[in-house]
């Protein structure tokens, strides 16, 4: 929970991992490139008095994590979202499993979503359904740039990945967080395309689509297919820390999202360890879309941040909410607004 | 003989395809040498994982670009600290397409790619124009008959006829100053939409362009210029 002002916000985290990218669990130079990479957003992106060293960074405890979050951060709940990277890190980045193991001690606190990748076949679906019996999953967390032999990525709109989400549907997984990367097959294609997220949001009228870092860098693609599926969410992981660094641009993106896909389908989140949730909740409860743009992007209200922080996602994942931190008309559970016309 | 400030100046003319800024403006360039006709030209990335796609044609653009001055017979670029450094030099070293690059991996050469990208430079490079135009006062039935030669002169006037060019949507000085992604002219019933997503698409080129300047910048220690 997060007070300002008089006001009190719930606060969900959509988006936290409990990585290991220490050099033992490094497979090969990817490993290390990939770690290297996150780390440079870390650094270029978070206030100075954030920065870790590169050796915290790669393997942190849980203690930081729970201190940081919850002890000294304002997160009421906070879902991991795996991401197993299994061809880089010997024992892969964060699994499922890792992440469990840390649910079930604090149980109130976190939650974790688990992961399916469709190139596993048959095979992968009964490890699905295991995964989604033990761990009580309402949510998948999606890498399409995910390598695999020699495969550098899959799509959402394959047969495989249809055979996948109806597994989900029929499980009672709701959320799929999609995460696009720098790779794909065929790599002639850009990997960042979200169409593939439209395609399969219509065929699949009952899931929900959270789109992570709101499709950055193909803001426009993601806005363009959201506006037109009401169950395509826009996940502010990497888009928040902009906040601090590019305080316009930030303005901008948030602005479009307003005017694109409305004030219930945005959701906040850090992708901590990447930054901090605490300084991102303090500045975003501050923040105001530049005056110079307001005529065109209009302002964003109280009523609005407490929607993207923490209700719009404490209503896709049925968590209780405190009635003095709801909104009005926020209990009826409306999902999604309205696609606006733009064909 | 080539100098040094020819091959820059040739570099110039290539570009980020994603971003649709030069090599050099971008800081992609770290180091031109030449010897005798032999050109080698030095590129880095902001991250080791950018997409190797974009990267194997700032690579290959970079050489038909270098190889195409006068007095340079060999024109070597070597893409360094990318995860696929090794596949696009060797690729593009002897002359060989993206397919050939990545075997199993890609399916086609990358045209349509470039051509999706120019479109939406394009559409970045309109909209920050019919922004100027109105700043100015002009109104919106303006945008709508203004002619091609009319644009206000810049760099984004002069982009976009290059990338109406390049796109075969016809870049006649008497031609329509806006067309939309099909080259047909912008009309009076297009403008509010067409301004709207015009500039989502400039904010969105914007704002990854300056996020590759911030992690090259992390990436390689570098000051502020």
């Amino acid at each position: 929970m997060y007070e300002s002002k008089g006001r009190k916000y719930f606060v969900v985290d959509g988006h936290v991992h409990f990585w290991d990218a220490s050099p033992e669990n490094q497979a090969n130079k990817y490993g290390e490139g990939f770690i290297n990479c996150f780390y440079d957003y870390h650094k270029n992106l978070s206030p100075e008095e954030y920065v870790w060293p590169l050796e915290k960074y790669q393997k942190y405890t849980e203690d930081d994590l729970i201190h940081d979050l919850f002890e000294i951060g304002y997160v009421d709940k906070a879902i991991f979202q795996p991401t197993y990277l299994k061809d880089f890190y010997v024992k892969g980045f964060n699994t499922t499993e890792d992440n469990g193991a840390l649910v079930r001690k604090y149980p109130d606190k976190l939650i974790t979503n688990g992961a399916f990748d469709p190139r596993h076949g048959e095979e992968g679906l009964k490890v699905l359904e295991a995964l989604v019996r033990e761990w009580g999953l309402k949510g998948v967390k999606l890498y399409t740039a995910e390598w695999y032999g020699s495969s550098k990525g899959w799509k959402l709109n394959e047969y495989w990945s249809y055979r996948y989400l109806e597994k989900c549907e029929e499980l009672g997984v709701k959320n799929i967080h999609v995460h696009k990367g720098p790779t794909i097959w065929p790599l002639n294609r850009d990997a960042f395309d979200v169409h593939d997220v439209d395609h399969a949001a219509s065929h699949f009228p009952e899931l929900n689509f959270i789109v992570e870092h709101c499709g950055l860098p193909r803001l426009e693609d993601f806005c363009w297919i959201a506006t037109q599926e009401p169950n395509v969410y826009g996940g502010l992981a990497v888009v928040m820390p902009f906040i601090h660094s590019r305080p316009k641009y930030f303005g901008q993106v948030v602005g479009e999202l307003l005017y694109w896909i409305g004030e219930d389908r945005i959701t906040f989140a850090s992708d901590y360890a990447i930054w901090q949730p605490n300084w991102l909740i303090e500045k975003f409860v501050d923040f105001q879309i530049p005056e110079d743009m307001q005529s065109e992007l209009g302002t964003i209200s109280d009523d609005q941040k407490a929607k993207i922080l923490g209700l719009n996602l404490a209503r896709l994942y049925g968590f209780e909410v405190p009635p003095e931190m709801q909104v009005k008309g926020q209990e009826e559970g409306a999902i999604g607004s309205d696609p606006l016309s733009v064909a | 003989m080539t100098k040094v400030a020819d091959v820059l100046d040739a570099l110039e003319g290539v570009r980020d395809p994603e971003l649709d800024q030069t090599l050099v403006e971008l800081g992609f360039v770290t180091d031109v040498a030449v010897e005798g006709a032999t050109v080698a030209v030095r590129l880095r990335l902001p991250t080791y994982f950018c997409a190797p796609n974009f990267a194997y044609l700032m690579v290959v653009d970079a050489r038909r670009a270098v190889e195409t001055l006068d007095g340079v017979e060999v024109a070597r670029i070597a893409l360094e600290d990318h995860f696929t450094a090794e596949e696009i030099n060797a690729a593009v070293g002897r002359d060989a397409g993206f397919t050939e690059a990545f075997p199993g991996e890609a399916q086609a050469e990358l045209h349509d790619l470039r051509a999706l990208f120019q479109h939406k430079a394009l559409i970045a490079r309109q909209g920050r124009l019919c922004d100027e135009l109105l700043a100015a006062g002009r109104g919106e039935e303006d945008l709508v008959t203004l002619r091609l030669h009319e644009l206000p002169a810049g760099a984004d006037a002069d982009r976009c006829r290059e990338l109406r060019h390049e796109l075969g949507l016809g870049a006649d000085p008497e031609g329509p100053a806006f067309v939309t992604g099909n080259g047909t002219p912008l009309t009076v019933a297009d403008v509010p939409r067409f301004l709207r997503f015009a500039r989502l698409v400039a904010r969105s080129l914007e704002g990854n362009a300056g996020l590759c300047r911030g992690l090259l910048k992390t990436r390689y220690d570098l000051t502020d210029p």
